[in-house]
């Protein structure tokens, strides 16, 4: 699957699944990995999750990252320092609907940068 | 001052034990103008930390705060774990190589440390955060050439106070607008704590 891959980071994970089911149900040939709540999944972000998300959607074609408010911005800087060898790119665009676009772009087959600024275009 | 690897253990004992005994007061404060998480997330924080610093054994100040640095990240929730994780881990990589500390390290290593929380969390000094307790430590330990227990836990305590008279426009606090004004800003009280323990360890020393 040589797709952009997708990681919804939220600080629940009842979001992030139920984003991914949302996106699931139109686009199915595009990596995406959720990465909400905490390690208890209680309310929150955590590092080592949004990490491990990104590992699992990079399938050599770089990673978009999608998030919902204040610190999981932080947490996702960090797990972006950390994993230095995969492209990364942070998007500031709306979670549901930034992600929702992303997909879709990924779906066609395009670039990190290309699909990056078809959403960055959307908001 | 000089810190050593048991003082830096003390330090964060000592935070810890603050942070525990003001665990509802921290959450009481964030529960005026925020998400009502801080004191749960920091006192399972630094619990964490401390489990952590007592059951390994430390060459180096640097590999304690690194480690404090990742539990901090790894086990608070909320925006704190990225920001006093980052604070600590700038901390940690500014004193990599010097043991113990000197007061000169210890100001090099506080100057990162603010850096990175102003990096991480895009805040200026006035914006009612933590780093208005940062900034004035900082700058008291630059300013400073033999450095007081006293004076710093005065710093840090005054500091935190006039964040009462601040109105959020950073962080979650921000959505308040002007109702924030009148209510201590949690992560400046968390801070002040972490300053207080500081000053009872520099105290011992002396």
């Amino acid at each position: 699957m040589e797709r952009v891959g997708i990681v919804l980071i939220s600080h629940s994970s009842k979001i992030a699944e139920g984003l991914k089911e949302l996106i699931s149900q139109v686009i199915t040939d595009v990596p995406i990995e959720t990465a909400g709540g905490t390690e208890e999944n209680e309310i929150g972000t955590s590092i080592e999750k949004i990490m491990e998300s990104i590992h699992r959607a990079d399938y050599g074609k770089g990673v978009l990252l999608f998030y919902d408010i204040g610190s999981a911005k932080m947490n996702a800087e960090i797990a972006i320092e950390m994993a230095e060898s995969i492209e990364i790119i942070l998007s500031e665009a709306p979670l549901v609907e930034g992600s929702y676009v992303g997909a879709v772009e990924s779906g066609m087959g395009k670039s990190l940068k290309e699909v990056y600024d078809a959403v960055e275009k959307a908001f | 001052m000089e810190l050593q690897v048991e003082d830096t253990i003390q330090w964060l004992e000592k935070s810890n034990e603050k942070i525990q005994q003001n665990k509802d007061y921290l959450t009481a404060l964030d529960q005026a103008i925020g998400d009502s998480d801080h004191g749960i997330n920091m006192s399972r924080g630094f619990q964490e930390v401390v489990n952590q610093v007592k059951s390994k054994q430390y060459d180096t100040v640097s590999d304690v705060l690194k480690d404090t640095a990742m539990t901090l990240m790894s086990k608070v929730g909320g925006a704190s774990g990225p920001l006093f994780g980052t604070a600590f881990l700038r901390f940690s990589m500014r004193v990599k190589g010097i043991d113990p500390i000197s007061q000169d390290a210890f100001t090099k290593g506080m100057e990162d440390a603010l850096a990175g929380i102003i990096q991480r969390g895009k805040a200026a000094t006035g914006e009612k955060t933590m780093v208005d307790v940062w900034s004035p430590v900082v700058d008291y330990f630059k300013g400073t050439t033999i450095v007081q227990a006293d004076e710093v836990a005065q710093t840090a305590k005054k500091a935190m106070e006039q964040t009462k008279e601040i109105t959020a426009t950073k962080g979650r606090a921000s959505y308040f607008k002007e109702k924030s004004i009148g209510h201590i800003d949690p992560g400046a009280a968390s801070s002040f704590y972490i300053f207080e323990a500081l000053s009872e360890v520099i105290k011992g020393e002396g």
